[in-house]
């Protein structure tokens, strides 16, 4: 089937359906009711509509042809999954606020590897992320460039809805929709055009259970999880059903999940992820920690090997500090030389 | 002078997002003005001032907004091109929902939020449908997967615009806006004789010449009743 500007008023409305069902929900989406007019044309179908009601709705067929066909040519190239996998993205230095060059000269970040970003508040740890998003070729206030598999990046990376580089998770985790977490997922996993939906779904929501404190089921309203269930599905849901190649975390509150397994699900999924934290553990968890001053990256460390000892010290007293909380929400008392679990 | 026009629902952020966006601007040494339209009452002109923003202001009062914006955008044109500004923004707030002040060769910003609902994109009409760009805000209050949902929504009823995400508080995103919207090479001097982008309603009825009393008898001119039929 051919689908430019000149065919498509010609087409039967029944075939465009049938070779593209994702365009069930495009016609609804633009109110256009098809349904027991499936044999007509477009031309027809909106002819019989009438001018009158045509300007009722503010259908008007020249806009809605342009957009038919712009839609079902990125559904194609979405649908077509032989994208460019990301293997790695790189930094290339620029300035900082004071317009001193920055004090590195590359930076590659490899798929399945952790970043934490450290600074001050205002240094600019959130203009990195925020570079690293745009895909910044020299054209924000730090002039950094970014690489994608030591190549200069397609233009898409920046426009596209369906394919876009990063996911994120946001500081404020809360959900406006009135639904329950089975029909949230599922809504996300249709819009994303995921195939073995139930799945997926289910896989989904035991994940967010195993990150989460305390369990949810498939049929709890998402507006009542807790914090840390809300985080917990929230992450599991960026990292199965999100396309993105890179996660960036910008100073989220970890209260509440377990965030070694959290990070190691969005590893799991071959993700590159980059945290702006203040953290100690998260930003000892990282392979390296990137230090922000005055809006440049001042040093690039390597998490060593002393310090991976103290991290599991800090995680230990962090055991200590859940349980603590766990025994006085359930009214025991604490005891001095009690063995943590 | 570039002209960009800014719609979208009240309260959506639009005068963040462009506080945030005229900020960059000016860093390039560009200068920019704002006229703000909008139908009761607005604030957003001292917002504008107190960022140093040349600002005027036009409310619309017993008039439809919308066709209040048309009839005057082409003297607010004039305004900006004798105040000698590099980047004049209309910004107006999308009252019914069916309108969109568009004009076609200038450049149409939607801005809408992420709090609307995702079943928002399919109410607004042309004003989402017909821009250039749409703006969604407000993303740092839902989650990742709220925004996917939401984003590809916009993107079904207008997938030939560019689709931002900014955050309308701190301006993550607005720098990137701000390079898309100014364009040397464009140099608006008038709006005489340019078009639409799409019709606005024709409605005149009773009410529209200040009617207040109910009843069919006291209806004239445009009128269409609701089908309570099953
Ligand atoms: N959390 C959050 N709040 C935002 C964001 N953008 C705007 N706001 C807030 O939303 C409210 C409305 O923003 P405005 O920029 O005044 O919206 P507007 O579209 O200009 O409103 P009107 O001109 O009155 O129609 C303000 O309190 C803003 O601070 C955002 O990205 N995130
Ligand atoms: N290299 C730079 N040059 C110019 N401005 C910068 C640079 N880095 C950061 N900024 C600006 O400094 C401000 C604070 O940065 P931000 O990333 O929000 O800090 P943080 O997230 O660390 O609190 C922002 O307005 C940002 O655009
Ligand atoms: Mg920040
Ligand atoms: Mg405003």
């Amino acid at each position: 089937m051919l689908i430019n500007l000149k065919t498509i008023p010609n087409l039967i409305i029944e075939d465009l359906l049938l070779e593209y069902p994702f365009l069930d929900s495009f016609f609804s989406n633009n109110n256009i009711v098809y349904q027991g007019n499936e044999g007509k044309s477009l031309a027809d179908y909106f002819d019989d509509l009438g001018q009158e009601h045509r300007e009722d709705m503010a259908i008007d067929p020249d806009l809605f042809y342009q957009q038919l066909v712009e839609f079902v040519k990125q559904m194609i190239s979405f649908l077509g999954k032989d994208n460019e996998i990301v293997e790695s993205i790189t930094i290339l230095p620029g300035n900082d606020k004071s317009g001193i060059a920055e004090g590195f000269t590359k930076l590659e970040i490899k798929k399945g590897q952790i970043i934490s970003i450290v600074g001050p508040t205002g240094s600019g740890k959130s203009r990195l992320l925020g570079d690293i998003e745009w895909v910044a070729q020299a054209d924000t206030p730090t002039n950094r460039r970014i690489l994608i598999n030591n190549d200069k990046p397609d233009p898409k990376w920046r426009f596209s809805t369906s394919d876009k580089l990063v996911a994120q998770l946001s500081q404020n985790m809360n959900f406006v929709m009135d639904l329950s977490v089975y029909q949230f997922v599922e809504l996300h996993a249709e819009s994303r055009l995921v195939e073995n939906r139930e799945e997926v779904i289910a896989n989904i929501i035991k994940k967010a259970n195993d990150l989460a404190g305390e369990k949810f089921s498939p049929h709890t309203p998402i507006t009542s999880l807790s914090g840390g269930q809300s985080r917990a599905l929230m992450i599991a849901d960026t990292a199965i059903l999100s396309k993105s190649p890179i996660i960036l975390i910008d100073e989220i509150e970890n209260a509440g999940i377990d965030r070694k397994r959290a990070l190691n699900l969005l590893l799991s999924e071959n993700k590159i992820v980059l945290m702006a934290t203040h953290d100690p553990i998260l930003a000892l968890m990282a392979d390296k920690r990137i230090v922000i001053k005055n809006g440049g990256i001042s040093k690039v460390i390597e998490t060593t090997i002393e310090e991976r000892q103290i991290l599991s010290t800090l995680e230990e007293l962090d055991k200590k500090i859940l349980s603590y909380r766990r025994k006085l929400r359930s009214g025991e008392r604490l005891l001095e030389e009690e063995s943590i679990h | 002078m570039n002209l960009i026009t800014v719609s979208g629902p009240p309260s959506s952020g639009k005068t963040s997002v462009i506080l945030k966006t005229i900020e960059s601007l000016k860093k390039r040494g560009l200068s920019v003005a704002v006229a703000k339209f909008d139908c009761l009452y607005t604030d957003d002109d001292v917002l504008y001032k107190n960022a140093g923003v040349p600002v005027k202001k036009g409310l619309s009062g017993a008039l439809c907004p919308d066709h209040y914006f048309v009839s005057n955008v082409e003297e607010v044109t004039q305004w900006g091109y004798k105040s000698g500004v590099d980047v004049l923004i209309s910004e107006s707030a999308g009252l019914c929902n069916r309108c969109s002040p568009y004009i076609k060769g200038i450049k149409a910003i939607c801005v809408i939020d992420n709090l609307s609902g995702i079943n928002t994109p399919k109410k607004i009409g042309p004003m989402l449908k017909s821009a250039d760009i749409v703006v969604i805000t407000k993303g740092d209050i839902v989650s990742q997967a709220e925004r996917e949902v939401f984003a590809s929504r916009v993107n079904s009823v207008n997938p030939k615009a560019t689709i931002m995400h900014i955050n309308g508080l701190t301006g993550q995103g607005s720098f990137e806006l701000s390079t898309l919207i100014y364009d040397e090479k464009d140099n608006i001097d008038t709006l005489k004789g340019k078009e639409l982008r799409f019709p606005m309603p024709s409605a005149l009825c009773s009410y529209c010449l200040g009617e207040t009393r109910i009843g069919e008898s006291y209806q004239m001119g445009n009128i269409r009743k609701i089908n309570l039929e099953d």
